[in-house]
């Protein structure tokens, strides 16, 4: 099996599903290697030189400096066609909706996407809104996989040495068609949710808007960082850059201590491979209680008050 | 403005579901079936699109047995001109590749400036039909629009990246775009709509059932997840639980 991994490059920094996905790649390939492209591709290489790959695939082309679906998917297919790759993987990210698909249809290979676990040939993947799953496969021994987050973890890589190697994509300006202005933020904060050993969250069950304070004060006492599920961001109760899931940042804190959240797929995604969990949840059957290392029963606003009071007594 | 809106049943949220006797779907028979929520939010904006163009068609086109024209007409009721059924009665959840191609062999005739698609199905959550349409057919495509904005021979989307970041593109027309769920607030049908709808012409395109030997991959074992942590239960007093939560943090967890 020769396995390409399509790594995602923000702004110079490894997504942290890529990461994870060279981790699934070396449990699934005999000869594995990496494809950056956009600005600051040192970086990347730097970041990943103990890292055990046949070697690193760079592609420096203007067309590609920064993302774009028509220019990434082109190349993409161009570097599976020129060494020969059967998989391509990637992590079950925004941007890998966005183009994977276009290389599944040039390449006329299947794109099985959000995969949880893998058992030899066979993808099991979330189906009907996470209550079952599906074992998938592929009808050749081609296919591009995506992993959803925490399906592998970063502290499983394998470490050795890797090459790489400049790839010259052939790309004309009339392969990108569309023109993409650069991104932006609607909320402006320095938040690094990724980077905080614990997150305190909030979800619906805070109730209304004057109760948030509550969740900020709880997090200070305990030299966390405030995130929320995407509710209680679209009611404007709290900036969109701590909202955490599919939408919002991938996180993987020491603790993850959720107040008042469901957990719905679309949240559970973006948080799972936190070490820790613990949820303070009104329903005892709330989704969330299933992957919480503990479970709460109870209401998040009698809890965290006495919660704030006993911390400052200790 | 021509626009197609790709429209999906699936089993609703409140179905009992059960596992099929050959263990790769569920029970179709006691399942009610609805329109795929996230279809629902790229019906709308087509609606919006062409209200305020004053001029143009959406189209519904949806694969399916029989069954599916249940959602053509209630897209129909909502204000879609016209609908078309691709009429396929194999298990088409499985191989979006296969259905996308199957899509590109109707649509290719119509010459739609805009294909719109939901965000993904909530039965197998591939996510990637309208995509690998857009790119079968040539065209531009865009995923998770909040926004949509029609300009002269072009469209311009906001998209929605990760953690807070969005982006404004602009794309060519024809374009295939897969739109956001949330992003607008989809309207229900009124009783004017649903009379009117049972005179809109739903086009039948037959097509012979999709055989294994054209698959590009296979659904072959459904099954219900076992749950993999063990999990301390913390429920009773407010004062008991709250001492429990703080020992864990100092103790075990030594976050605090």
């Amino acid at each position: 099996m020769n396995v390409l991994v399509v790594l995602e490059n923000n702004r110079g920094k490894l997504h942290r599903l890529s990461t994870e996905a060279i981790v699934g790649a070396q449990k699934l390939g005999s000869t594995v290697s990496a494809l950056v492209m956009g600005e600051g591709l040192e970086n990347i290489v730097n970041e990943l030189d103990a890292c055990d790959l046949e070697k690193i695939i760079t592609v420096d082309h203007d067309l590609v400096s920064t993302y774009n679906a028509d220019g990434y998917s082109e190349v993409v297919k161009q570097v599976a066609q020129s060494f020969s790759f059967n998989i391509i993987l990637a992590g079950h990210t925004y941007q890998t909706r966005d183009f994977m698909p276009r290389v599944s249809a040039k390449l006329g290979i299947p794109f099985i996407p959000d995969i949880v676990s893998v058992n030899d040939n066979r993808f099991v993947k979330q189906v009907l809104n996470a209550k079952l799953n599906a074992e998938m496969s592929s009808a050749s021994d081609s296919a591009i996989l995506s992993f959803q987050s925490a399906t592998f973890s970063e502290e499983d890589l394998k470490t050795g040495s890797c090459g790489s190697e400049v790839f010259e994509a052939d790309l004309s300006p009339s392969v990108v068609r569309a023109v993409s202005e650069d991104p932006f933020q609607e909320d402006q904060g320095d938040v690094d949710l990724e980077s905080a050993d614990v997150l305190v969250s909030v979800g619906r069950g805070i109730e209304k808007e004057e109760n948030v304070p509550l969740a900020f004060e709880l997090a200070k006492k305990m030299g966390a960082e405030v995130s929320a599920s995407r509710p209680v961001v679209d009611s404007g109760w709290i900036d969109s850059f701590r909202q955490v899931g599919s939408s919002g940042s991938n996180v993987a804190p020491k603790l993850y201590f959720s107040l008042g959240i469901s957990g719905a797929i679309q949240h559970v995604v973006g948080m799972k491979g936190s070490k820790k969990i613990m949820a303070i949840n009104k329903d005892s059957d709330a989704p969330i209680f299933e992957i919480a290392d503990y479970a709460i029963v109870g209401d998040v606003l009698e809890i965290v008050p006495k919660l704030i009071e006993a911390l400052d007594q200790s | 403005m021509k626009i197609a809106v790709l429209v999906k049943q699936v089993p609703g949220g409140e179905s009992s579901l059960s596992i099929n006797n050959s263990q790769n779907w569920i029970d179709e028979s006691v399942v009610t079936f609805v329109m795929n929520p996230p279809d629902n939010f790229a019906l709308e904006e087509a609606l919006l699109i062409k209200e305020k163009m004053e001029q143009g068609e959406v189209v519904i086109v949806s694969m399916g047995p029989q069954r599916v024209q249940k959602v053509i007409r209630e897209g129909l009721a909502k204000g879609a001109d016209r609908g078309i059924h691709i009429e396929e009665d194999g298990q088409i959840e499985i191989d979006p590749l296969t259905i996308a191609r199957r899509f590109v062999d109707v649509l290719e005739s119509e010459n739609f400036d805009l294909i719109l698609s939901g965000l993904q199905s909530d039965d197998t959550g591939m996510g990637q039909t309208g995509v690998l349409i857009g790119e079968l057919l040539g065209i531009s495509t865009a995923t998770l629009a909040v926004e949509t904005e029609i300009l002269d021979g072009h469209v311009k989307v906001k998209r929605e990246l990760e953690s807070g970041w969005f982006q404004w593109l602009q794309l060519p027309l024809p374009a295939s775009i897969s739109i956001q769920s949330g992003l607008n607030t989809p309207r229900y049908p009124s009783l004017k709509g649903i009379m009117g709808a049972k005179k809109k012409e739903i086009k039948l395109v037959s097509s012979s059932e999709i055989s294994s030997g054209e698959r590009s991959q296979s659904m072959d074992r459904i099954f219900v997840p076992t749950a993999s942590k063990q999990t301390e239960k913390i429920e009773g007093e407010v004062d008991q639980t709250v001492g429990r939560v703080v020992e864990i943090l100092k103790s075990e967890l030594k976050v605090i």
